[in-house]
Order: C-alpha cells, then structure tokens, then sequence
C-alpha cells in the first residue's frame, strides 16, 4: 500500500471510531468528524458544480466571445439571459433588492412545473390508478394461471388494501359501524407498510455499521498489520496514538464521573 | 409497587447505551464467526440478473450511478456484481452519475472491476477468460451534470446534448464505443443503481417518456416505497438494500461483502427483535401491574 493510500485509510478508520464515539455521547472527537464531513461536502459539491455546471453549460458556450465585452460578442450571446437570472438570485442577500430575486424562482418554477405534470400525472398516478385496477386473475387460484396460487391472493390483498386505506382518509364522512370497520382495516394495511418500511430501515442502518467493520478489517487492519507493509513503522505510530488518545479519553470520563459521583454523595448532608 | 414493576420500569428505562455495545459486540462477532447463511432469491432480483445474462454480447446496458458514500455499503456490491456480470459477458457499458457525490462512487467501482476482470473466473461451470477492459471501448464514463430530469430528459433525444464530452474531458464522438449510439433506443435497458429520489426521475422522466426497460437498485430505506411501481410493470426488475445486493451476487456466483453482511444482519436483526420484544413485555407488565394497583 502507497503511503498516501495508507495515511487516507487511517485517517478513514480514525474519523470512523471518532463518528461512532457518539453512540457514548457528544465529544470534541465526534464534533471534530462531522464539521470535517460538513466542511469537505460542501468544499465538494461546490467544485464540482462549478466544472460540470457553470463551466461547461455557461462559460464553454459563450467561450468565443471577449469577456471585456460583456460576452454579448460571442456566437451564442443569449446564454447571457440564464446567467443574469442565475445572479438575480443573489439579491436575496439585500433586504431592498430581495424581491427582485423573484424572477428567476418563478422562471424555474414555472419551467419545472410545465415539465412534472403531464409526466408524473402520467407515470406516478395515471398508470398506479391502472395496476390498482387490473382486474383479478381468478385462474391463479385454481393452479391453472400464470402466478402460482400463494401469488394470486397478491391481487385481492391489493384491492382491498387500496379502498380501505382510501377509506381511512374520507373524512366526511363518521368512521362508524361498516365504514368504520373498513377504516379500521385501513389502518392496519397502513400500519403493515410502515412496518415493513422500518423493517428495511432497520436493515439499511445496520448495513452501514457492517459496512465500516468491513473497511475496519479488510481495508485497513489486514493491510496495516502486515509485516511486509512497507508503512508498518507508520501504523504502529498511528495505531498507538489513536490507542492513547481513546484511552486518555476514557481515563477522563472515569474521572469526571467519579468526582460527579463523589459530589453527589456529598450533597445530601 | 413491587419488586416486578422495578424489574419491567428498568426494562423500559435502559440506557440506550446498553443496546448500542450489544449490537456492536454481536455485529462484530458475527462477522468474524466462520458461517454462512442460505440466501433465498425473489423474482424481482432474478428478473434483472436473467435480463443482463441473456443479452446478446456487444449489447448496451445503461448504468445510472445516483448514490453518494452514505448509501456505499448497500449500493456498491450491487454495481460491483451488475459490472463484473455485463463484463464478464463483453456487454457493454454506458454510465452516468447523476449526483454530485456519484462519479467517484463510479470511478471507484470501475477500478476495482476493471481490476478484477483481468483474472480468469468461473461463474454458473462456464469458464470466463480474464481481459483487459477498456475505457472507451467497454464502457464509458459520461459523468455528472446538475438538474437529473432535465439530464435524463436531453439523453433521450441525444447524449451528446447533456454531455458533449466524458467525465475525463473525451469528445463523445472520439470515444469508440459511442460511435452510433445516439440515445435510449440503443440500449438494452437501464439499471439505477439510487440512494436518492433521482429513481423517481428514472420512472417519471426516463421510462415513463421513452419506455425502456428500467430496473432498479435501492437502498434499504427506499425498499418499501418503489415496490408499486413493480406491480404496475413500470419496472422489469427491482433490489433493494442489502438483502438484494447479496441475492444478485448469489445468483452471479460471485459472493462479495453483501452475502457476507447478511450473517451479520441476521444476529443483528435478531437482537433487535429481542429487545422489541423486552420493551413491550416491559410496557405490558407496567400497564398491568399499575390497573392492579388501581393507579
């Protein structure tokens, strides 16, 4: 492993201990990792908005023009009218000038909102309402249709699944007797799909702790304990430090909370 | 109150803390444990693997690249495996990162497979020769650009529209893979491969506007929430979180880090049931022992 690699590995395993040092509770250590993760994000984002924003949709485009002119020389001078509306939006910084700063969002919302809502009428509520509405394939019961039986009571728990969640949210009408019942019956469909999403939230979250024991293990300690790495020297260092720092550290909670405690014992009297 | 009512109010009022040192402890000794775990395939997994496997060598797969390194662990065995398979099986590559933290999550994963695919491998008894994939030739990187639908939207007249060059500056037209590739209608099918609500881009402004074959990749959080959109056909194929990374490595036979994270998931998981299950037998007890005590 090139020592570069070696240091930003070490440095990855470090700030991975310092993020989860928060499960014990808020530390300079924690605080440290994520102003650094806050920081590098938004240092990120910005470069890269730059070259493939700005630089390659603006300034490329207006590119054989003289900038001392304004650019209005260049073969494609119109460019010019997204990048005044993209520096109108900069007035929000002036309490008089702010309102000016309305343009351009109403230019974008309006061009956006054009874009939507044929599309997404079309995909995300038009062909939903179809897949709701297909009708049932009562041959998958009797073992003679294209999904095997368990599959086919898919199409009915469907059905009724929609209707009664819909149900649930009429409001017009008293959730009493019947309506009530398929109201109730509403919820519980509700509350099985909140279920299976905390289910795979749960999953999701634990996916990223295995995650970083395997970069722990695989990526850095098996590398780093190697005798043949040529860093060894280096990880023995870093390694020890990092062991003295957490150990400095929980030296000094025992510390505090042996005075607290200590403190505490006396008040009483 | 009694001594019962002590035990269930401290198993409500536990230090979090406990929990937490728990789940690392077994996490990390599940992980280290020498076992493995049957893993069962659902269709919608196996739908996208047929669909790549039975495509045509020097066919296009279009890979959508939308996640950032908070949704790496569940998202990049996926994209490791669905490039190693097209690969390994000379299809070949067009990928985009719509997200700003994308292209190096893309980058990152074109290294390690390029690297992998030079060493000779045997999936399903077929022997698969190690070669050299080619940038440029194999696949190509197009990158990122701000405002996905409006990018998704001018790939499907042309992808020289929204990327005139590659990430790393090539004209489009120089790049030998690209030369009479003009839009969708020349790809196969598209796999997002999404920690964002970019997939909703995909489904709205992709595959609703040009009808291709799209599959998915999600993160476990987003799993419930694209499921409909597999009833309704709008999707041919459908991963989510960890359990469908390690599905599709199963199916490829090329076990990877999310077959071995479903070990750890299942201690993990079990765990977490069992302290669900002290905190309501807690709840219950206190409810009871306190309607006894007519408090």
């Amino acid at each position: 492993m090139e020592f570069g690699t070696f240091l930003w590995t070490t440095l990855g395993a470090v700030l991975t201990l310092a993020i989860f040092s928060f499960l014990y509770k808020d530390n300079p250590f924690y605080k440290f990792a994520e102003h650094l993760v806050v920081g590098v994000s938004a240092g990120y984002w910005a470069v890269i908005l730059w070259h493939n924003g700005l630089v390659p949709n603006l300034l490329e485009r207006l590119r054989d023009g003289d900038w001392y002119l304004g650019w209005l020389n260049s073969s494609k001078p119109w460019y010019l009218i997204p990048a005044i509306l993209g520096l109108l939006m900069w007035t929000r910084f002036s309490k008089k000038y702010s309102w000016i700063s309305r343009w351009p969002i109403s230019m974008y919302i309006g061009i956006a909102t054009g874009v939507a809502i044929p599309l997404e009428m079309s995909n995300r509520v038009n062909k939903q309402l179809y897949a709701a509405m297909s009708k049932i394939h009562w041959d998958n019961f009797f073992g003679h249709g294209f999904l095997d039986t368990a599959a086919a009571y898919s199409e009915i728990i469907i059905i009724i699944g929609t209707i009664a969640g819909l149900i649930y949210f009429f409001f017009s009408k008293a959730h009493t007797g019947a309506f009530g019942t398929i109201a109730k019956i509403g919820i519980y469909i509700l509350m099985i799909g909140f279920g299976a999403s905390f289910g795979l939230t749960v999953m999701a979250r634990i996916s990223l702790f295995i995650q970083r024991i395997q970069f722990m293990h695989e990526d850095w300690a098996v590398v780093a304990f190697e005798e043949t790495n040529p860093n060894y020297g280096w990880f023995q260092f870093f390694f020890w430090l990092v062991g003295f720092i957490i150990i400095a550290y929980i030296a000094r909670e025992l510390y505090v909370y042996i005075k607290n405690r200590d403190k505490q014992m006396v008040k009483p009297s | 109150m009694n001594q019962n009512t002590n035990i269930f109010n401290k198993m409500m009022s536990m230090d979090r803390r406990w929990v937490f040192l728990l789940l690392i402890i077994v996490c990390v000794a599940a992980y280290f444990a020498p076992f493995s775990i049957p893993i069962l395939i659902e269709p919608e997994v196996e739908r996208v693997y047929n669909f790549v496997d039975t495509l045509a060598p020097g066919s296009i797969v279009f890979l959508a690249i939308d996640y950032d390194p908070a949704s790496l662990a569940e998202l990049h065995p996926m994209t490791y495996v669905l490039l190693e398979q097209c690969f390994r099986r000379n299809i070949r590559v067009i990928c985009t990162a719509l997200h700003p933290n994308g292209p190096s999550m893309a980058e990152n994963a074109f290294l390690e497979v390029v690297d992998s695919c030079k060493v000779d491998k045997t999936y399903h008894g077929k022997q698969f020769m190690g070669r050299e994939v080619v940038n440029g030739i194999d696949y190509c990187f197009l990158g990122y650009k701000p405002y996905p639908a409006l990018v998704i939207l001018g790939m499907g007249t042309n992808f020289r529209l929204p990327f005139p060059a590659d990430y790393y500056g090539r004209p489009i037209d120089s790049i030998p893979m690209m030369k009479g590739i003009q839009n969708y209608d020349q790809v196969a099918c598209v796999v997002n491969i999404s920690g964002t609500s970019g997939t909703e881009y995909w489904i709205s402004y992709g595959q609703g506007r040009f009808g291709f074959p799209l599959a998915l990749g999600v993160t476990g959080v987003m799993g419930a929430e694209y499921y409909p959109y597999l009833n309704s056909g709008q999707i041919f194929g459908y991963m989510a979180g960890m359990l469908g990374a390690a599905q599709y490595e199963k199916l490829a036979e090329n076990d990877g880090k999310a077959v071995v994270a479903m070990k750890v998931q299942l201690f993990a998981h079990f765990l977490i049931i069992f302290f669900i299950i002290i905190g309501n037998i807690g709840f219950f007890m206190d409810k009871f022992s306190k309607k006894r005590e007519g408090r």
